[in-house]
């Protein structure tokens, strides 16, 4: 190890407000490529030198920070997984600390499952300097050479002798060091991992969940707070009318009424406009708001309706307006096809229903805020607050507390600026809480989408032509009034269908956005990845192939797959070729794994059937086999379901295993249940009962297994979703001969 | 006035009777360990027992349960020392968390009611309570667990 020397942290120890006496080592990351397209680029908060920190007292107590936003996908822990285990940390005597949102980190933007693939190295790296400085403290007591020493369970070892020093003890002395250049950063091998890649490791957070003792952002209570719901506009752009704050204030328990700015689109992340009923108590503001009897001005989006809307969307695949991908000679292909196979499919308007809906509380005083919120995405919180009410963004501190799950919804700060207007108004802390009908008919849409599909097969039955045009309202359109054709969205899963067919062609139609189209877990890979893995099924059956030998032979050779060669513009989600391929291989050996789990090919009870389908997103493959019944009243149930999952070294095998468990769930509820519809405007569905997702009795057996890999890791809460939908049509097609292709399948009486 | 026993501690309620008892613990009494999940008896996140029943306490009125014993989450112990809450952490049953203080009151009252359900008997209890983050399985598998734990606590 180099030379090190005393460095002064002291304004930033002072910022953290952590005592001095602390060793603090700010480790300086390496910069990070840009973040997935389809994700980034709405407000420009990300920057691209994240800080992640370690903090060790004389108490012997790592803390480590975790800058990203706990929704369920275990970040809390595996965050300090890797940390630790570098460090040589005792996991007893860590503790979880919460970054506030800040710049320093990088970006905090908790979405396109990205939170270990972008920081399991620089993680690394924090650990290890961390823990190359104290190794470097101690042998400098010891008067021994660094190599010598070893870290193990909060201490540094020298082995020849024996000798111990517990971190805690080398606090002062470590303090003194300078941090290690990047370049003489020692990591561990594969094999000495003490977390990296156990299963054994309980979550953080787990006891206090099971004995109800953790924060939400509906839990928040701050003293003299006061409680606010909001009545918005039923219609996207819907301006105030009129309404009657007596009748509110009337009732017991209402403080205030307050009129908010009305929505100017795009809507970004603005609040939506409306009316907000202040109350002693969230009762009495739900009573209060439905007191107001809320009139409201026509708005251009009462147009929508959502029968006359899919229409459209079909013409208008017929009338694609960009091509995105082309290679060959689609038209010609087609037009001498021996045989050409075509397929529409329709998934409805989604929406996230995360248990918890959007809260947030904020306190204005002495010119800045304290929020604290379930948020995704606490940097770019700040930027929106600061810019809706004029206070400096250094001057907003957002506390991030446990989301009650999050989908995407919680990427959109526009209840956190709801509140911190609210504060800044009435000059007391506020908690804003969205109700279920709020979260359902006020949201961030996933969007509705038509995709028509053409298939040519030549004399020998190859396919040697494949067509895909959609029509989806964009996600642009929330930043962009008046966009209507989708730009990156066309990455997940559309132009990088993977089959080795000669010629090619994808392409987008129009599609004007009327409501506030976001993101929602894995995003329009759930529209492409259901149309493709139900349209190769088809062509399977066409061409009379087992599914499984058909997917493969459509995959052809080996090959890793560079999309810039047929014309197309492919982000793979902010990351290089080199490190994250395109690699067919991957696709087959993840395949032919999810095959022996389930024995594909086996003899199956009458009524039964198997569905299989593969999808690559957020750079990691998942495939997966579904094994669905039918009962003697032709309704189908899930059995089981399998997935084998090649997401890149699996740094916490456990929460890869539940993140996939709970995707089969999420994209059965989907499947099955979820649709909006809109009628001039509103959306009609407002709560659980009419916006249904899986319950208990619908959940399948899901049998997870993970590829062996030391590929740099890849996605993993989201990737799991996309595959299961078209492997469950799939399978309901071999059970019953019955090919569905608009979703959610209770039209169709078979649950 | 109305009083509420909460996890056998009395307290004073002064406010409006027709409000649901979800409100009532969670901002005037502050136990916030109940959560809100839909507001209309579909979701099972606002779960607490009364007298011993599992209740929906987001359409369950202060004033229909005066003179009754409530339970939270809170209540059931505060070191998670229930097999329920032991099972839970075993299996590391929770995503996101927000819905299973809910799920391990049904729970509770499932086993109360019945020491070793089967599958079916837990599918029917557990009917009510939605999990977004999908954990279903592995709540089957806790309750299971932990009416194996009951037993062994029972036996030794
Ligand atoms: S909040 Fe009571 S059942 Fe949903
Ligand atoms: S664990 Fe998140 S809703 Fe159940």
């Amino acid at each position: 190890m180099n030379q090190i020397e005393n460095v002064s942290r002291r304004g930033f120890l002072k910022k953290l407000g952590i005592s001095s006496t602390a060793l603090v080592l700010g480790v300086q990351l390496p910069s990070m490529l840009t973040i997935p397209k389809a994700l980034a680029g709405v407000v420009g908060t990300d920057k691209f030198i994240p800080n992640v920190y370690v903090q060790i007292g004389l108490d012997n107590i790592v803390s480590i920070v975790v800058h990203r936003s706990e929704m369920g996908q275990g970040i809390r822990t595996s965050i300090p997984m890797i940390v630790a285990d570098e460090l040589g940390a005792d996991w007893q005597k860590i503790a979880v600390v919460q970054g506030l949102g800040d710049k320093k980190y990088g970006s905090q933007n908790t979405d396109g499952s990205r939170s270990v693939r972008r920081f399991y190295q620089p993680l690394r790296e924090a650990g290890a300097s961390a823990r190359m400085m104290l190794q470097q403290a101690a042998a400098n007591q010891w008067q021994v050479d660094v190599s010598e020493t070893s870290a193990i369970n909060n201490t540094i070892v020298h082995e020849k002798t024996g000798r111990e020093l517990s971190f805690g003890s080398l606090v002062a002395a470590a303090s003194e060091l300078t941090l290690p250049e990047q370049s003489t950063l020692i990591l561990k091998a594969k094999k000495d991992f003490n977390f990296i890649g156990k299963s054994d490791v309980a979550l953080v957070d787990g006891k206090k969940i099971a004995t109800g003792k953790t924060t939400y952002g509906f839990d928040v209570e701050l003293p003299n707070m006061q409680y606010a719901v909001i009545a918005r506009p039923p219609v996207l752009g819907a301006k105030v009318k009129s309404f009657n704050a007596d009748a509110a204030k009337a009732i017991a328990g209402v403080l205030a009424v307050v009129q908010l700015p009305d929505l100017e689109e795009p809507a970004v992340f603005k609040p939506l406009g409306g009316v907000a009923v202040i109350a002693k108590n969230t009762w009495a503001a739900i009573k209060g708001r439905e007191a107001l009897a809320m009139q409201w001005h026509e708005s251009e989006h009462q147009s929508y309706n959502s029968d006359e809307y899919k229409k459209a969307l079909a013409t208008s695949c017929d009338n694609p307006a960009k091509i995105l991908r082309s290679k060959g000679n689609v038209n010609k292909a087609l037009s001498e096809a021996k045989q050409v196979l075509k397929a529409s499919y329709y998934v409805p308007e989604l929406i996230h229903v995360p248990m918890e809906p959007p809260a947030a509380a904020a306190h204005f005083h002495d010119g800045l805020f304290d929020i604290w919120a379930c948020t995704q995405t606490p940097q770019s919180a700040q930027s929106s607050v600061a810019q809706s009410t004029g206070v400096a963004a250094e001057n907003v501190n957002i506390n991030v507390t446990l989301l009650g799950g999050g989908f995407g919804r919680k990427s959109k700060p526009d209840f956190i600026v709801e509140a911190a207007i609210l504060s800044k108004q009435l000059n007391v802390p506020i908690k804003v809480m969205w109700t279920r009908e709020d979260e359902i008919q006020n949201g961030y849409y996933h969007a509705v989408s038509y995709q028509k599909l053409a298939a040519g097969l030549d004399q020998q039955g190859h396919v040697n032509a494949w067509q895909h045009h959609v029509a989806e309202p964009p996600i642009g359109s929330t930043f962009s009034k008046g966009a209507d054709l989708i730009g990156s969205e066309a990455d997940l899963g559309l132009i990088d269908m993977p089959f080795d067919i000669a010629n090619v062609s994808c392409a987008a139609g129009k599609a004007p956005a009327h409501t506030r189209i976001g993101w929602m877990r894995s995003v329009t890979n759930i529209n492409h990845a259901f149309a493709i893995g139900s349209f190769v099924d088809e062509i399977a059956d066409a061409k009379g192939l087992d599914s499984k030998d058909n997917l493969l032979a459509l995959l052809g050779p080996d090959r890793k797959i560079d999309f810039s060669l047929e014309n197309a513009k492919y982000g793979n989600y902010g990351e290089t070729l080199d490190k994250f391929p395109v690699d067919t291989a991957r696709m087959k050996a993840a395949i032919e794994k999810v095959s022996k789990m389930a024995k594909w090919g086996r003899k199956l009870p009458k009524g039964h059937g198997l569905g299989i389908s593969m999808h690559r997103s957020f750079v990691s493959y998942v495939a997966c086999i579904v094994e669905v019944s039918e009962n003697s009243d032709g309704k189908i149930k899930v059995e089981d379901v399998w997935l084998a999952v090649d997401c890149g070294l699996a740094v916490n095998p456990e929460r890869i295993r539940s993140q996939m468990e709970g995707a089969a769930i999420f994209a059965l509820s989907y499947t099955f249940y979820s649709e909006l519809t809109a009628k001039n405007g509103v959306i009609e569905q407002n709560n659980f009962d009419s916006y249904q997702i899986a319950r208990f009795a619908d959940a399948p057996t899901t049998h997870v297994e993970i590829i062996d890999s030391d590929a740099p890791p890849g996605g993993v809460g989201e990737p799991g979703v996309p595959p299961i939908a078209p492997a469950i049509c799939n399978a309901i097609f071999n059970a019953t001969g019955k090919r569905y292709r608009e979703l959610p399948l209770k039209q169709y009486g078979i649950v | 006035m109305i009083t509420l026993t909460v996890n056998g501690k009395e307290h004073q309620f002064n406010d409006d009777g027709d409000m649901p008892l979800l409100w009532a613990l969670r901002d005037i009494l502050k136990y916030t360990g109940t959560k809100y999940g839909c507001g209309k008896g579909l979701c099972g996140a606002c779960t607490v027992h009364v007298d011993g029943q599992p209740v929906r306490s987001c359409i369950t009125p202060v004033s229909a349960i005066s003179s009754q014993n409530i339970t939270t989450i809170e209540g059931l112990s505060e070191q998670g020392e229930h097999v329920v809450q032991q099972a839970w952490q075993t299996l590391n049953v929770p995503q996101c968390g927000y819905c299973q203080s809910g799920q391990i009151m049904s729970a509770v009252a499932l086993l109360e009611r019945k020491a070793k359900p089967n599958d079916k008997d837990i599918e029917l209890a557990m009917s009510g309570n939605i999990c977004r983050c999908g954990t279903y399985q592995r709540i089957k598998q806790a309750i299971h667990l932990a009416a194996d734990l009951a037993t062994e606590v029972k036996g030794s």
